[in-house]
C-alpha cells in the first residue's frame, strides 16, 4: 500500500504533463512545436541504429575520457596539495582565479592549439571538471578530523598507508561532492564543444538538424542529452550510496 | 619571552610564519607571480608557439586596450549585453523560484507529487536547450535569458523548497496560536528560515548564469562577450581571445565577491554570519 502510494505520487504529475502536452499539440501544424509522440518516434527511427554508433558513442567516449582524467588528476593533486599548508597557500588565489574563468571561454583557444578532433574536446571537458573536483578534494583533506589525524600519527601511520586508509576516506565525502558538481559540467562542455566546432557527435548532429530544419530529429536529440544527464545523475547516486554508505550511516547515528 | 623563543625548535618559527594571515597572502601572491612568470617564459623562449600562447605582457597590453583603448567601445557594449542577459535571467528565475518554491514547499502533498518531476527535469543540461531557444527566440538576448532561466530556476527552486521545509514546526505553531495570519506568518516565520537557503542558491546561480550566458554567446554568436571571443578566434587574433578570457575571469571573481557581500549584508542577523564576524 505504501509502495503504491509512493509510485502514484511519483508518476501522477509526469503523466498529467504528458497528457496535457499531447492533447495541446494534437492539432498543431506549426513544425517548431514538438509533439511527444513524434519525439519518441523520431528517437527510435532516427537516432537508434547507425546514428547512435556514429554520433552518440564518440560523444560519450569524449565525456568518459575527459571526466575520468579529471577525477584521477583532481583527486591525486588535491590529496597532495591539501596535505601541505605551503602548497595550499601558494596555489590558493591562483586556483580561485582560474576557477572563475568560465570553461567554454577556453574552447576557441583549445581549438587553435589542439585542432578540431577529439583531443581539444577531451581536454576542455577535463579542464572544466578538474576544478570542482580538485578544490573540493583540497577542502576535504584540509577539514579532516584533527583527533583522527593525531591518532594515525601516534600509531605510526605514514606515507602511502596514511593516504590510503586515513586521508583518502576522510576526504571522500567532499571528493564525491566535487564529482557530483563535475557531472553536469562534463555534459555541458561535451555538447557545447560539439556545437561550436566538430565533425561528429551529439551536439554537432543536433545543430545540423536545426540548421536543416528537421525539427523532429532535433527534439529527439535534445531528449537524448536530457536522458544522458538523468542517467548519469542516477548512476552517480547509486555509486555514492555504496561508496559513502559508512558516512551516511555515521550521520544517521549522530542525528539520533 | 626571549628565552622561551630560544628554547623552541628551529622549525617553529617557520610554522608560525606559515600560519599567519599575512603569509597566506604573500604565498598566494608568490604563486600567482610564479604562474605568470612561467606563462611569460614558455612563450618568450618559444617552448609553446607564441602564436598559440602570446606572452602574458602582450595579453595585458591587450587587456588595457579593451578596457580603455581602441576596442573599449566594443568591449563595454559586449559586457553590457552579457550582464543584461545575466541579470534579467537571474531575476526571472529568482521570482519564479521563490513563488513556486514557497508554494510547493509549504504543502507536504505538493512536495511529494512534484518531487519526481523536479528530479527528472533538473539534470537536463541547459545547453541542450540552446537549439530550442534559438528556434523560438532567434539569435537575440531573449534566447540567452531563456537558457539562463532554465539553468538557474531549478537551483533556486530546490533551495527554496528545502528552506520552507526547514521551518521550525514549534515556531510555526507558536505563530499560529498567537493568531498570526498567513502573510505575517510568511513574513516573520517562513521568510527568515528560507533566506539563508535562498542566498546560497543565489550565490551558486550568479556563477552558473555567467557561464551559461557566455557559453550561449560563444556557440550561437548571440551578442555579448562570448560572441566577441568567437569573432576574434575566427579572425585568428589570439591575443584578444586570451585578454577576454582573463577579463571574464575577473568578471567571475567580481560576481562571486558581490554575491558574498550581498549574502553577508542580507544575513547579517543570521548566526552563521555573526559567528564569522565575532571571530
Amino acid at each position: 500500500m505504501r509502495a503504491l502510494k509512493v509510485t502514484s505520487a511519483a508518476l501522477a504529475l509526469p503523466v498529467v504533463i504528458v497528457i496535457v502536452w499531447w492533447l495541446g499539440t494534437m492539432n498543431e501544424t506549426n513544425p517548431f512545436v514538438p509533439k511527444p509522440g513524434q519525439m519518441v518516434t523520431d528517437l527510435f527511427t532516427v537516432w537508434v541504429g547507425p546514428l547512435m554508433a556514429e554520433q552518440v558513442v564518440p560523444s560519450l567516449y569524449r565525456l568518459a575520457v575527459g571526466l575520468g582524467a579529471a577525477i584521477v588528476v583532481g583527486v591525486a593533486l588535491g590529496l597532495i596539495i591539501g596535505s601541505s599548508r605551503l602548497a595550499r597557500s601558494l596555489t590558493g588565489p591562483a586556483f580561485e582565479f582560474v576557477r572563475a574563468v568560465p570553461p567554454p571561454v577556453l574552447l576557441p583557444v583549445l581549438l587553435l592549439i589542439l585542432g578540431i578532433d577529439d583531443s581539444s574536446k577531451i581536454f576542455l571537458i577535463f579542464l572544466g571538471c578538474l576544478w570542482p573536483i580538485l578544490l573540493n578534494t583540497i577542502d576535504g583533506v584540509r577539514s579532516v578530523d584533527s583527533v583522527l589525524a593525531d591518532t594515525t600519527r601516534t600509531y605510526g601511520m605514514h606515507g602511502w598507508a596514511r593516504f590510503r586508509w586515513f586521508v583518502f576516506p576522510a576526504a571522500l565525502p567532499r571528493i564525491m561532492t566535487g564529482i557530483r558538481l563535475a557531472l553536469p559540467i562534463s555534459i555541458i562542455l561535451m555538447v557545447v564543444s560539439e556545437m561550436y566546432a566538430a565533425l561528429d557527435g551529439l551536439g554537432y548532429r543536433i545543430m545540423l538538424f536545426k540548421q536543416t530544419f528537421q525539427m523532429g530529429p532535433m527534439w529527439a536529440g535534445i531528449l537524448i542529452i536530457g536522458l544522458i544527464g538523468i542517467l548519469m545523475a542516477g548512476l552517480f547516486r547509486l555509486v555514492e550510496r555504496r561508496v559513502l554508505a559508512w558516512y551516511y550511516g555515521q550521520r544517521e547515528m549522530e542525528k539520533q | 619571552m626571549a628565552a622561551l623563543a630560544a628554547t623552541r625548535p628551529a622549525g617553529s618559527r617557520r610554522t608560525a610564519f606559515l600560519r599567519g594571515r599575512w603569509s597566506n597572502a604573500v604565498l598566494g601572491a608568490v604563486g600567482v607571480i610564479a604562474i605568470i612568470a612561467i606563462w611569460e617564459l614558455t612563450s618568450r623562449l618559444g617552448i609553446v608557439n607564441p602564436s598559440y600562447l602570446p606572452p602574458f605582457s602582450t595579453v595585458m597590453v591587450e587587456v588595457l586596450d579593451l578596457l580603455g583603448g581602441q576596442r573599449s567601445g566594443e568591449f563595454w557594449t559586449a559586457l553590457g549585453m552579457t550582464m543584461y542577459g545575466w541579470s534579467v535571467g537571474l531575476v526571472i528565475s529568482l521570482v519564479l523560484g521563490i513563488v513556486l518554491g514557497v508554494l510547493i514547499g509549504s504543502s507536504r502533498w505538493l512536495r511529494e507529487y512534484t518531487n519526481s518531476t523536479i528530479e527528472f527535469l533538473r539534470p537536463i543540461p541547459s545547453v541542450g536547450l540552446i537549439p530550442i531557444a534559438i528556434v523560438v527566440f532567434g539569435v537575440r538576448p531573449t534566447a540567452t535569458i531563456a537558457v539562463v532561466v532554465w539553468a538557474c530556476f531549478w537551483v533556486i527552486l530546490i533551495h527554496v523548497i528545502a528552506g520552507v521545509a526547514d521551518v521550525d514546526p514549534v515556531a510555526d505553531a507558536t505563530a499560529r496560536s498567537y493568531g498570526l495570519k498567513f502573510f505575517r506568518r510568511a513574513r516573520h516565520v517562513v521568510w527568515p528560515t528560507v533566506l539563508p537557503y535562498l542566498m546560497t542558491g543565489l550565490r551558486l546561480c550568479g556563477t552558473i548564469a555567467l557561464v551559461v550566458a557566455i557559453t550561449i554567446e560563444i556557440v550561437v554568436q548571440a551578442p555579448g562577450i562570448g560572441a566577441m571571443i568567437a569573432t576574434y578566434q575566427s579572425a585568428a587574433n589570439v591575443t584578444v581571445v586570451y585578454a577576454l578570457a582573463l577579463l571574464t575571469g575577473v568578471l567571475g571573481l567580481a560576481i562571486n565577491l558581490l554575491m558574498r557581500l550581498l549574502e553577508n549584508s542580507v544575513l547579517a542577523w543570521h548566526s552563521s554570519v555573526r559567528a564569522e564576524v565575532e571571530k
